[in-house]
């Protein structure tokens, strides 16, 4: 009993710690980030006048929008101090999940979205299970179940994209546009606005509930918080599920704006999602981070996509150009982190 | 503080647009979005494509995604390259349904689509630059058949599954064996996604499990490395007939590990796809499809200026 009290002690003032860090580090780390996202926009509309035209402004929002959702669910993971090598193949079971779901067994539009949601709290609940039951690292658990929802959504569709041709309101959850129907003059994409308000519930989730809670306090210090008597590996599993019901959500988007499911694509979109995660100030070593910070990631790396697209700068240096940018945003938080 | 940078910046970025007046090249640009851009293939479409904009005074852009799976990052260089407001566009639809939505804006704004490679599976594009796969990969079937004799196992390993040229070649390639060379068995059809290793793995285990194989095709560049390099490493007698070309095959088929290959016409289909669109600028009309050709080439033909010209190391 002393040594629990001992530890709830220290969990305490760890939690005062990583408190302070919530609005000091991670702050600055967006407002960083905001500044670059800013500093990027200004010179790509000086370089080129396509830039700020509303056909592009719309093409960047909703080239973001499944590499937003990615993003937010690897930003729950990697603050545990984990790693979710799964999302991108997972996005596509679920597109595949969903996909079956109306063409091939003709179930109303809702079950669709449940089957895909369902689907991807499945696989993110067994990845969490494999991490904390088995003690599996993170890095190897969820690369496994990377290659087991690739090649399953391969099974499952039977190599062959499945298009939604009965079901053409399907297309309109990430294509069409509520906010177009009240402005007509800026048609912004429902799948953005799907990204924006699953940010927004990620954000409470992640700083008002106890699951939040324990998000921060397993990545800042896991054995404190299994010594002061908390079921650690029931949250774990729980926070890989919630990630990858997330996924699922991803995964409608996806299938969506392609007005189809495709079985071969994802893998390599982990790396994006993690990528925006990272610029957004969330330390690849656990405890900090912020789901503002990684939305804000997220628009960094498809503005910069944009941007040096519209420029025509050759395809070989964009990508030269975007592996410097990752680099020198985490350096840049490393700085920061020295001089406090 | 948070408030004034924001302000700040919105205050610039409202100058820059009120600054910017679209100006327009005198020349015409025609981006090409293409289905891959590092493989040697596509940077043989792109060097067509750039021989004829410098006899037609266009300028041009060409691009594609990494791999042939990413569909959605294909729609996103559409989506940018369509924010630029060309005077025509090329386009190699990966997924052409996953397309028509742009493609929609495209015509709405009387911007002449070209299909190339694969084509798009809409009436939209004025023409489409393409190889007739299912008849190359016969023909890689009719050639493979006459070098084992007409008779015995042979195995295809594909790039894939998904992809319009990885159905089309295969297919080809089975229907063609079927139909007329009865006495041919094809023992195995194989996916390595045009990965040179992956595709020797594959080749490997065919060859372990077929002791008596006596030829396999390789669908395209990668497969067909990979299968040279399987068929080398266990050290067999195998004929191999590749697809399309690049350094290490043409000096396999000149050494003789390789018998041939099917090219297509990488540098005619990028000078068709620029010609084309100069043309439906200037309004003249266009024929549905224009087919670029094939051949297959070996160690007597592989120096004829025909074949030189369009095969890419």
């Amino acid at each position: 009993m002393a040594q629990s009290d001992t530890a709830a002690v220290s969990l305490g003032k760890r939690t005062v710690v990583f408190g302070a860090q919530l609005f000091s580090s991670p702050a600055g780390q967006k407002l960083l980030a905001f500044g670059s996202l800013i500093v990027l926009v200004i010179y790509f509309a000086f370089a080129s006048p396509a830039f700020l035209h509303i056909d592009n402004i719309i093409g960047i929002l909703q080239s973001t929008a499944v590499n937003g959702v990615l993003a937010i669910a690897s930003t729950f993971v990697i603050i545990t101090g984990g790693i979710d090598l799964s999302v991108g193949c997972l996005m596509t079971f679920c597109a595949v999940a969903a996909g079956m779901v109306l063409s091939s067994w003709h179930l109303p539009l809702w079950i669709s979205i449940v089957a895909a949601v369902g689907v991807g709290a499945l696989s993110g609940t067994v990845s969490g299970t494999l991490v904390a039951k088995l003690k599996i690292p993170p890095f190897i658990a969820t690369l496994g179940m990377m290659l087991v929802n690739k090649g399953l959504a391969l099974v499952v569709s039977a190599d062959k994209p499945i298009y939604f041709v009965d079901t053409p309101s399907f297309s309109q959850i990430s294509q069409g546009s509520v906010i177009g129907y009240i402005l007509p003059s800026v048609p912004i994409p429902n799948g953005v606005l799907i990204l924006f308000v699953l940010a927004f519930a990620a954000s409470v989730v992640l700083n008002r509930t106890a699951l939040g809670r324990y998000t921060f306090a397993l990545g800042s210090n896991e054995e404190a918080v299994r010594l002061s008597g908390v079921n650690v590996d029931a949250w774990k599993i729980a926070i890989y599920g919630l990630g990858g019901a997330i996924c699922g959500i991803a995964g409608i988007l996806i299938a969506s704006r392609l007005n189809s499911a495709q079985p071969a694509l994802g893998q390599g979109y982990e790396l994006e999602a993690i990528a925006a995660v990272v610029i957004g100030g969330t330390s690849l070593s656990g405890g900090t981070g912020t789901i503002l910070g990684t939305i804000i990631g997220a628009f960094i790396m498809s503005v910069l996509t944009n941007g040096l697209r519209i420029l025509s700068v050759a395809q070989e240096w964009q990508i030269v150009v975007t592996g410097l940018i990752i680099i020198l945003a985490v350096y840049a938080d490393i700085l920061r982190r020295r001089r406090i | 503080m948070l408030n004034k940078t924001l302000m700040t910046a919105l205050i610039g970025t409202a100058a820059v647009v009120s600054l910017s007046s679209a100006p327009r090249a005198d020349e015409p640009y025609i981006p090409l979005v293409s289905k891959g851009f590092q493989h040697q293939f596509w940077q043989a479409v792109k060097l067509g494509a750039e021989q004829s904009a410098k006899k037609l005074n266009v300028k041009i852009t060409f691009e594609g995604p990494e791999t042939e799976a990413m569909v959605d990052k294909q729609i996103d260089m559409l989506a940018a390259d369509l924010a630029k407001h060309p005077n025509a566009i090329g386009f190699a639809a990966l997924d052409s349904k996953a397309a028509i939505p742009y493609l929609q804006k495209a015509q709405a704004e009387h911007i002449p689509v070209i299909a190339f490679d694969s084509g798009v599976d809409s009436d939209i594009p004025l023409t489409t630059c393409a190889t007739d796969n299912i008849a190359a990969a016969g023909e890689a079937a009719d050639k493979l058949a006459a070098l084992i004799g007409d008779s015995g196992d042979v195995a295809a390993v594909v790039h894939d599954q998904t992809s319009r040229t990885g159905i089309d070649r295969r297919d080809g390639f089975v229907k063609r064996m079927k139909e007329k060379h009865p006495n041919i068995k094809i023992v195995s059809v194989q996916y390595g996604g045009g990965d040179h290793l992956k595709s020797a793995e594959i080749t490997k285990a065919i060859l372990q499990a077929n002791p008596n194989l006596k030829g396999i095709s390789g669908a395209n560049e990668g497969s067909a490395i990979g299968v040279l390099i399987g068929v080398k490493e266990l050290k067999r007698k195998v004929v191999v007939v590749g697809y399309d070309s690049g350094q290490d095959q043409i000096n396999a088929i000149k050494s003789g590990e390789e018998a041939g290959a099917i090219t297509q016409n990488p540098i005619g289909i990028g000078s068709c796809v620029v010609d084309s669109a100069v043309k439906a600028l200037h309004n003249e009309k266009l024929p549905k499809v224009v087919d670029t050709g094939f051949y297959y080439y070996d160690k007597s033909n592989i120096d004829d200026p025909k074949i030189a010209a369009v095969l890419y190391k």
